[in-house]
């Protein structure tokens, strides 16, 4: 009996840290839905959020919810800011190309964090209570518990907004045909503002998290690449995709570091995306006309 | 979207592409005689610390117009190349500790294993096309590293490898002055092959590729095997310029070739030029003398910022992506493009007066 517990507990862990996953993926694919940009930058976009958060509560001493308010708010001015500087003027040039500015912004990012905040890693502030939490008999870190509940309720409500708000029509207009949407009163540009606006908050939000859970440094944008793993395997236009693959991912990982040790933890994901690269390239449940890309 | 090339450049008319930059009057030919001459008399006018950066970069140049190859002509992108020279770079060295093999064969073997590693993870490109080679190559690149820092028993793993110095008939290359002969001539010879690739058969099918993949399909271009080509010859650049590395460095370890260092590749390329041999040429120069232009630069201002030294890879990642951006958003076509501009301004002026 003591070998089922075990791995249910691996298993909460993955869920967990495929809830992370799952936030940040949610994200990425709103970009790509919205403006088809493949946004690599996601990963660094999180380590600000974490960063900023670290500053608020930490060096500022804000109140936590203050604290959250804010980065949210940086997260969307970030995002505003790179969609109206840069993503829009490349708009109409090769995907590849803007690919590349992604990378780049992710490298100015990272030179960005080790200039202000030094390249030593660092802890956040301790907002989750450090009681231990059982499901049945199985143990789960707390931060990794509030990690996923914020995550999963985060999502349900982007799923309902994105069902009922009627904004969200225009939003699915453009990720169809932003052509035929701008010539029925859409107003394109906004909506591709909106997108980016929203994702950055999302990721500048799930940085907290990832942040709260293992603490942050300047490479903690890796975490992206991971990102980039499960929307490849979900599929790069599937929100429905995204959250399957994360807790494809998130198992993965974390039975790879129970068994084969944490060094297994990437090359696990990435062999996996390399398999359905090769089987499925538009992943599990994207669509596959983005074979034409 | 439906134009996969990154900048608008029509397909080069021949002889062009060399030295296009700034030759002005001059023939390609005057011009590459010109070089070569400039390039013999260097070492005996510069000083070690010049020699030392012209290695460097003449190591930079190898692989950057290999990823030019594969990025700025083919249209497809990777971000694999610093792992691929790490795959050149080991191969080189477990052949010199292991075997000692002349040293001009093992760089041959280490670029061959780094095209044959290049066209297993091109293999994706069978069913994928341009970004998502691109995802494929990042997969890889962290696969190889894994590899490099956990095959203990052939990598070393996180200690790596000390490599001895090559060896021509028992004369040690071990100085800058000396590798400079080694390194320059080949370096001179990838750029001129790639050069003259151009003017033959395959290279206008990888440009072909690029402008517009399906018509190239249609002229009977077979892609798939064009595309794999072009792919392993870049990492046989990568690989090449991987086994100097290593001579240079002497150390080969899993840290000496991180995925920042491909994103420094593509960065070389598109600062350069996408698709002309010149701009991997400049871009490759000027992205490696960027970090030393910065230590000069915080050397001078430390007596006012005591922590000036320390903050230099933190500027650095940042002027790399600027960099990017700024190239990309404002001079997609790269310094090669910026020269002939300035001159055309300039004369411009002259005419108005």
């Amino acid at each position: 009996m003591m070998d089922w517990l075990f791995f249910s507990e691996i298993a909460l862990a993955g869920l967990g840290s495929g809830a992370l996953l799952a936030l940040a993926g949610v994200a990425f694919v709103l970009i790509y839905k919205a403006t088809k940009v493949v946004n690599l930058a996601i990963g660094e976009t999180l380590m600000l959020g974490a960063y900023l958060f670290f500053t608020f509560s930490g060096s500022m001493g804000l109140p936590i919810w203050m604290a959250v308010v804010l980065v949210l708010i940086c997260g969307g001015l970030f995002g505003a800011l790179v969609e109206r500087v840069v993503i829009r003027p490349m708009l109409g040039s090769s995907a590849l190309s803007v690919f590349m500015v992604t990378i780049g912004i992710g490298s100015i990012l990272v030179g960005v964090v080790e200039l202000f905040w030094g390249l030593e890693p660092d802890r956040l502030v301790s907002f989750i209570s450090e009681k231990p939490v059982f499901i049945g008999e199985a143990y789960v870190s707390p931060k990794t518990a509030v990690a996923f509940v914020v995550a999963a309720l985060t999502i349900g409500l982007l799923l309902v907004v994105f069902r009922y708000w009627r904004g969200s029509l225009g939003l699915r207009a453009t990720a169809t045909d932003p052509g035929a949407a701008y010539s029925c009163g859409i107003s394109v540009p906004k909506v591709y503002s909106f997108s980016w606006i929203l994702a950055c908050m999302i990721a500048a939000g799930s940085g907290i998290l990832v942040g709260a859970i293992g603490g942050i440094s300047s490479s903690m944008g890796v975490f992206g690449l991971t990102v980039l793993c499960v929307v490849i395997i979900g599929g790069l236009d599937s929100i429905l995709g995204v959250l399957l693959a994360s807790i494809i991912v998130g198992l993965v990982e974390s039975y790879s570091i129970a068994f084969l040790g944490g060094e297994f933890k990437q090359i696990a994901t990435f062999s996996l995306m390399l398999v359905v690269l090769l089987v499925r390239p538009h992943g599990l449940l994207g669509t596959a006309e983005i074979d034409r890309l | 979207m439906n134009n996969p090339t990154l900048n608008n450049t029509s397909a080069l008319a021949p002889g062009q592409a060399l030295g296009q930059a700034n030759t002005g009057m001059l023939q390609p030919r005057t011009w590459l005689i010109l070089s070569v001459v400039a390039l013999a008399i260097f070492p005996f006018v510069s000083s070690n610390y010049w020699l030392y950066w012209s290695c460097v970069i003449a190591i930079n140049i190898i692989s950057a117009t290999g990823l030019n190859i594969l990025a700025g002509y083919t249209g497809l992108a990777s971000m694999g190349q610093a792992a691929f020279m790490g795959v050149g770079a080991y191969t080189v060295a477990l052949l010199e500790i292991h075997l000692g093999t002349p040293f001009l064969l093992n760089l041959l073997l280490g670029g061959l294993m780094a095209a044959l590693i290049g066209l297993v993870v091109g293999i994706p490109s069978l069913r994928v096309k341009g970004l998502y080679l691109a995802i494929a190559t990042i997969a890889a690149s962290m696969i190889l590293e894994f590899i490099f820092a956990n095959w203990d028993s052939v990598t070393n793993g996180v200690r790596g490898l000390n490599v001895p110095p090559a060896e021509v008939f028992g004369f040690q290359l071990d100085q800058p002055s000396k590798l400079y002969w080694v390194i320059m001539p080949l370096a001179l010879l990838f750029v001129l092959g790639a050069h003259n690739l151009f003017r033959t058969r395959v290279g206008r099918a990888f440009i072909a590729i690029r402008d517009r993949d399906i018509s190239a399909e249609v002229l009977g271009i077979p892609l798939l095997r064009y595309k794999l080509t072009s792919f392993a010859l870049s990492s046989f650049y990568a690989g090449v310029a991987g086994g100097l590395w290593v001579y240079f460095f002497r150390v080969v370890t899993p840290e000496s070739f991180p995925i920042l260092m491909s994103i420094f590749f593509l960065a070389a390329i598109i600062v350069g030029g996408m698709g002309t041999i010149a701009g991997s040429i400049i871009g490759a120069a000027f992205m490696t003398l960027v970090p030393e232009l910065l230590r000069t630069v915080f050397t001078m201002l430390s007596p006012w910022m005591p922590d000036a030294m320390s903050i230099i890879p933190a500027v650095r990642n940042m002027v790399f992506g600027s960099l990017i951006v700024i190239f990309l958003l404002f001079e997609p076509q790269g310094l090669v493009e910026v020269f002939p501009r300035l001159r055309r301004a300039i004369r411009f002026r002259a005419n108005k007066k």
